[in-house]
């Protein structure tokens, strides 16, 4: 047994497990020649025979959104078109498992070139398959899926998440990884603890781990003291999530009777999926920056209409806050975002980066107003420093729908308000009173106010949003809004956090947009505090 | 074509899953002049990328090519809705 180490990665589901690790599988083993194209070809034939009927099998334990998922991946193992490279290559002598995975290549390259981000989902898809017919031509390919375990390793493929049976218990654990994967997203609907990011971790010779979803933590050989305390953790988490689940079908209500609205922050189509729009009042927070793809071209207007319309229609009439794209600085762009600054965080973006390309601004604002009849939209600006920056976009805005309407195409002109991110507009909201409603970002007025880096591990400590100086202009925005008739609310991390809420509601916030993972916490944690009004 | 999100791939499985009921060589193209490519191969239906709002083109050869164009058909204009497709196909 080995000496305990801590990892720290990003939480990606809520939940604590302890108990045994396993790496998954990496690359499969190198077939061995045969010795001719024919014993090749039947080997492969074979192996998309073996990984059929696995999914197969998979496919009706499953059901549901999971199984449309594995029929496109037998579709796709059935069809000659996919096979037919793999033959030709064959035939030139080439073993069964690299001409295989040169014809996947091809078709994989395809998908992640596309400018649709439906298409380039697909691309995990096709990896996947690609492996599990690897697995089977190296006879690598084990028993999976047992359950009651840590999944360790850089990624998890969906057909290994979804063949796992979760009623075990388990987790998963990846050196890199996304929270907003699909695998991610499974995790949280299932309630299966998972954390991303780790950084990569040796597993050798540790057998034992403890998973804190939470935290983003891993345990590897932890005490077994320490692993005694994670299970009782665990246990008083469980209680605490079923508690919590109570109150996702249910208004958001304080214990005094006090009505506040709870939202959702959305970054993808694709998480519509996940959401029930019956457990929250509208989408507070649609991040745009998902179509737009470092590499691909950018996406044009009738590909971001046919998007945010999607977001409206899934709404059925609650509130839509599309904001408008928010690149630059840590996010590049090439072609878009300025190269080699300093101090990106300080540089040219969101709003300001849209002045300046106004062919992008009104592409985009061209998409939002033929998007506005669809449902109840309303456009954000983020990073807006000045005034002017709000008229200026306002005036293009009203440019890009007069134009609509002179083309003949319909069109509605939504309200258009601003992110209250930095501290010059916190400060003196009197002076964006034409604004026709505030959010307010709190990671990054948090980071801006404090001075502390978001993703500074050293500075973790000053960038605290509960710091009083935060607390304070958010009192201040949210009593100006209340008295002039301007609607606030707030879209940072704080709003999940239920140990800002309190100060949230008592700095006057009746609005709060959230992950969607974290509706339940915070309905939740709303019921419990009381505000006195 | 009206599906939400175009010919992505749970429209391709039902589309090429109706296809291959049917003994004729069917063909489907985004344009009339083509590419026309085959309605059965999942591949090549995905590697269309065709968005929604695109006019969608369908020609069959074979002894049940009329009937073949008239359910394929449908299931496009139906949106690839599961019980429309079932009783054209059934």
């Amino acid at each position: 047994m080995r000496s305990p180490v801590e990892l720290r990665g990003k939480p990606a589901s809520r939940g604590i497990f302890a108990g045994p690790v396993t790496r998954i599988a990496g690359e499969a083993a190198a077939r061995v020649y045969s010795g001719s194209a024919a014993g090749e070809r039947a080997a492969l034939d074979a192996a998309i025979a073996d990984a059929i009927a696995e999914l197969t099998v998979l496919s009706e334990k499953i059901g549901g959104e999971g199984a449309d998922m594995l029929a496109f991946q037998i579709a796709m193992l059935e069809d000659e078109a996919l096979k037919a490279p793999a033959y030709s290559a064959i035939e030139s002598a080439v073993v069964a498992d690299k001409a295989w995975s040169a014809a996947l290549a091809v078709e994989i390259a395809g998908y992640e070139a596309s400018e649709d981000e439906y298409f380039r989902a697909r691309a995990a898809d096709l990896r996947d398959l690609r492996d599990r017919v690897l697995k089977h031509l190296s006879g690598t390919a084990g028993p999976s899926g047992s359950g009651g375990m840590i999944l360790a390793g850089e990624d998890v493929p969906p057909t290994l998440f979804l063949e796992t049976d979760w009623s075990r218990g388990g987790a998963i654990a990846l050196t890199s990884g996304s929270a907003s994967s699909h695998v991610a997203m499974l995790a949280r609907a299932r309630g299966v603890p998972m954390v991303v990011g780790l950084g990569a971790f040796e597993l050798n010779g540790h057998d034992e781990a403890i998973v804190d979803g939470e935290g983003g933590i891993l345990i590897l050989s932890p005490e077994r003291a320490t692993v005694e305390m994670w299970k009782v953790r665990a246990a008083g988490l469980a209680i605490e999530q079923a508690r919590e689940r109570e109150f996702l079908h249910r208004p958001a209500v304080t214990a005094d009777g006090v009505k506040v609205e709870v939202l959702v922050n959305v970054a993808g189509v694709e998480e519509l999926d996940h959401i029930d729009i019956e457990t929250c009042d509208g989408i507070g927070l649609m991040r745009t920056e998902f179509l737009f793809r470092d590499g691909a071209p950018l996406p044009d207007e009738d590909e971001q209409f046919a998007a945010y319309k999607r977001f409206l229609e899934w709404a059925k009439g609650k509130p839509v806050t599309i904001r408008t794209l928010d690149i630059g600085g840590d996010k590049p762009i090439r072609g878009l975002t300025p190269d080699g600054e300093t101090n990106p965080f300080l540089g040219l973006r969101g709003v300001r980066l849209m002045l300046a390309r106004r062919d992008v601004f009104r592409t985009q604002l061209r998409a939002l107003a033929r998007a506005a009849p669809y449902g109840q939209l309303k456009v954000m600006l983020p990073m807006v420093t000045i005034p002017v920056e709000l008229t200026e976009a306002g005036e293009e805005f009203v440019d890009a729908a007069d134009a609509l309407k002179d083309e003949g195409i319909a069109c509605g002109m939504p309200p258009l308000g601003i992110m209250v991110e930095v501290p010059a507009v916190a400060i003196v909201p009197e002076m964006f009173a034409s604004a026709a409603f505030f959010s307010i970002g709190s990671n990054d007025l948090t980071q801006y106010v404090t001075a502390s880096s978001r993703d500074s591990s050293a500075v973790a400590a000053l960038n605290d949003p509960g710091n009083p100086a935060v607390i304070r202009l958010i009192t201040r925005v949210a009593r100006f809004g209340r008295e002039n008739g301007i609607p606030v609310s707030l879209c940072g991390d704080m709003a999940g956090d239920p140990a800002h809420i309190g100060s949230l509601l008592k700095a006057g916030l009746r609005s709060l947009s959230v992950s969607p993972a974290g509706l339940a916490r915070v309905k939740a944690a709303i019921a419990n505090l009381r505000v006195g009004s | 074509m009206t599906h939400d999100v175009g010919l992505h791939a749970r429209p391709s499985v039902k589309l090429t899953k109706l296809a291959k009921g049917y003994a004729s060589e069917i063909e489907i193209a985004a344009a009339p002049e083509g590419p026309w490519i085959d309605a059965k191969s999942i591949v090549k239906v995905m590697a269309l990328k065709a968005k929604r709002d695109t006019i969608m083109h369908v020609r069959a050869r074979g002894a049940d090519a009329c009937s073949a164009v008239t359910a394929l058909l449908a299931l496009i204009e139906h949106d690839f809705d599961d019980d429309h497709a079932n009783a054209v196909a059934g």
